[in-house]
């Protein structure tokens, strides 16, 4: 008994707060929109009975998907926003990389305070770092100001509010969560592996190529991952950093439930969405497996 | 063979510029005497004043922390008991339903999260407000905390939960006295995560706070939009204040009791 109200009190929280609000998303998808309260039909009413649900059932039709399928702005968002989160983990990568390798390569007394620095934004609020870059991308900001006292460029350059913008903040923001994975595989390499390597006649970039990287797959594959999947439905960033031609799918519902109140699309667009990322999350979660099973 | 060459050195001090100068700018700027946040007029607290006078700013701190504290404790709870239903919970129905509800979360984007909950809370007839912000963020919050006391519950030896059993414990007194004390770290940095994502989060909560209830990032936000102002920079520099010295303190508590533990260790040894 003490048992089973162990299992049952996590359980049906999560069944009435995640599972069932899923499904009523996915409903309200199939529904129409309406002027009314709530503004979609048709809504279930119980004291119909059985009569009244199969009258439920029969009205309800993918009609907002067609809709989404002819309007180019709903794949055009989705495509965008695939490009944006998938140039951004590349960059993450590009940027991450060197740093967890240099973090794991200080000297051991350094490890804890590099460890500290890189968690410190981590814990720091995620608005206010993207509001730290309005102010350096801005045209009079600091990064033109920089960038024409070097000689680089004469005039300020147009950074903020446009797709640039976007992918920087996306950079900066999340960084950290490649950083530490692949800092966690490159931490635990075995040094005495790269000393084989140059014994054998390896330089010191083949050895990285052909020791190095192969081994630290496993934290690229996760850092990638934790980049790729909230950047895709990243709504903060692009609606602070990004123009209005910024197409991203999480700013497109937000404004298709808020400013359009049309439920029953952006139930659509989410379940869209869902179906996109379950790809990479069943991906992401075998190769989570595969490191657990690497590590028993 | 850990050696910091120069190729280590630069791209380490290139990183960590990359990930503070934003921030330091912010800081900076905050105690500006000038209206213009481009144009340094002088040093000046002025926006530290005028931001603790700002009723909506307060008002909005102070739901906030609401919000976080009740959520973040049950959260602490939920999740420490899903995490041991996780990992002790053994077969029954449902297992891998409950496993997937667990680790969901964590890779949902919080607009679909935002949007079903706030869906579910309209459906049922829950009006919104600060409760509602309260089961919403204690829900994904719960997942996190799961996960973190989970990992230390697999890695710990039962054995001394059976033997206390053997004694004549009851279960729940097993748990409370030999479990709960061994898991402990856990619990507590569960809680502080999950404390930290309810005061952060913005997107689920504008979805589900309804008119009567601001947050402070919803705040935030909403003033941000209309372009940046020194008060938003003296926020920013209390909050990014706020976590640096707590994050500190943290490391500095865990480094002591790791010496500590180390220091009993060495002692017991020449003892035995």
């Amino acid at each position: 008994m003490r048992r089973f109200s162990l299992i049952a009190v996590p359980y049906l929280w999560l069944l009435g707060l995640f599972m069932v609000p899923f499904l009523i998303v996915f409903k309200i998808s199939l529904s129409d929109v309406a002027l009314s309260i709530p503004p979609y039909t048709p809504t279930l009413e119980l004291s119909d009975g059985w009569a009244g649900f199969r009258d439920f059932l029969s009205q309800l039709d993918f009609e907002n998907f067609e809709f989404l399928a002819t309007d180019d702005l709903y794949w055009k968002s989705y495509l965008s926003s695939v490009q944006i989160a998938f140039i951004s983990t590349s960059i993450c990568l590009l940027i991450g990389f060197p740093i967890a390798y240099g973090m794991a390569n200080a000297p051991k007394e350094w490890q804890p305070t590099l460890m500290l620095l890189v968690i410190l934004p981590f814990w720091t609020s995620f608005l206010i770092r993207v509001y730290s870059l309005i102010g350096i991308l801005s045209q009079e900001g600091m990064l033109n100001q920089f960038l024409m006292w070097v000689g680089i460029i004469n005039e300020p350059l147009t950074i903020l509010n446009t797709n640039v913008a976007v992918y920087i903040g996306i950079v900066y923001t999340y960084v950290p969560f490649m950083i530490l994975p692949i800092y966690a595989t490159l931490i635990k390499l075995d040094g005495s592996l790269l000393e084989a390597a140059e014994d054998l006649g390896c330089s010191r970039t083949e050895a990285f190529w052909r020791i190095t990287v192969p081994l630290s797959k496993a934290g690229i594959i996760a850092g990638c991952f934790l980049v790729f999947i909230p950047a895709l439905g990243e709504f903060v960033i692009p609606s602070l950093l990004g123009g209005s031609d910024t197409l991203m799918i999480g700013k497109v519902l937000y404004e298709e439930f808020f400013a359009n109140r049309d439920w029953p699309v952006a139930g659509a667009v989410a379940v869209i969405l869902l179906l996109i990322l379950i790809i990479p999350i069943v991906l992401y979660q075998r190769n989570e497996q595969k490191m657990m099973e690497a590590e028993t | 063979m850990r050696r910091l060459t120069w190729f280590n050195a630069t791209s380490l001090t290139l990183g960590f510029a990359f990930l503070y100068i934003p921030m330091i700018v912010v800081i900076i700027y905050s105690f500006n005497e000038s209206r213009l946040v481009t144009v340094w007029g002088g040093f000046s607290t002025k926006w530290y004043g005028e931001l603790l006078q700002n009723e909506a700013f307060l008002s909005a701190a102070w739901v906030t922390f609401k919000v976080g504290f009740f959520s973040s404790i049950i959260a602490t709870v939920l999740g420490t008991m899903g995490a041991y239903v996780l990992v002790r919970g053994g077969r029954f129905y449902g297992r891998t339903l409950f496993s997937g509800m667990i680790y969901a979360p964590l890779v949902m984007p919080e607009v679909i999260t935002g949007l079903s909950l706030l869906l579910l809370f309209i459906s049922i007839g829950l009006d919104r407000g600060m409760f509602t912000i309260i089961l919403a963020h204690a829900t994904f919050s719960m997942c996190y905390v799961s996960v973190v006391v989970s990992s230390r519950l697999v890695s710990f030896d039962r054995s001394v939960e059976e033997a206390a059993l053997d004694l004549g414990c009851t279960p729940f007194e097993a748990f409370r006295l030999v479990t709960l004390p061994i898991i402990a770290p856990a619990v507590i940095s569960g809680w502080l995560l999950a404390l930290t994502l309810s005061l952060d989060d913005l997107v689920i909560a504008s979805f589900v706070a309804g008119p009567s209830a601001t947050t402070l990032p919803i705040k935030v936000f909403s003033s941000i939009r209309l372009g940046v102002s020194p008060e938003i920079n003296a926020l920013s520099t209390i909050l990014i204040g706020i976590v640096t010295i707590g994050t500190i303190a943290a490391s500095l508590t865990t480094k002591r009791a790791v010496m500590r533990r180390q220091r009993e260790e060495r002692m017991a040894e020449q003892a035995g």
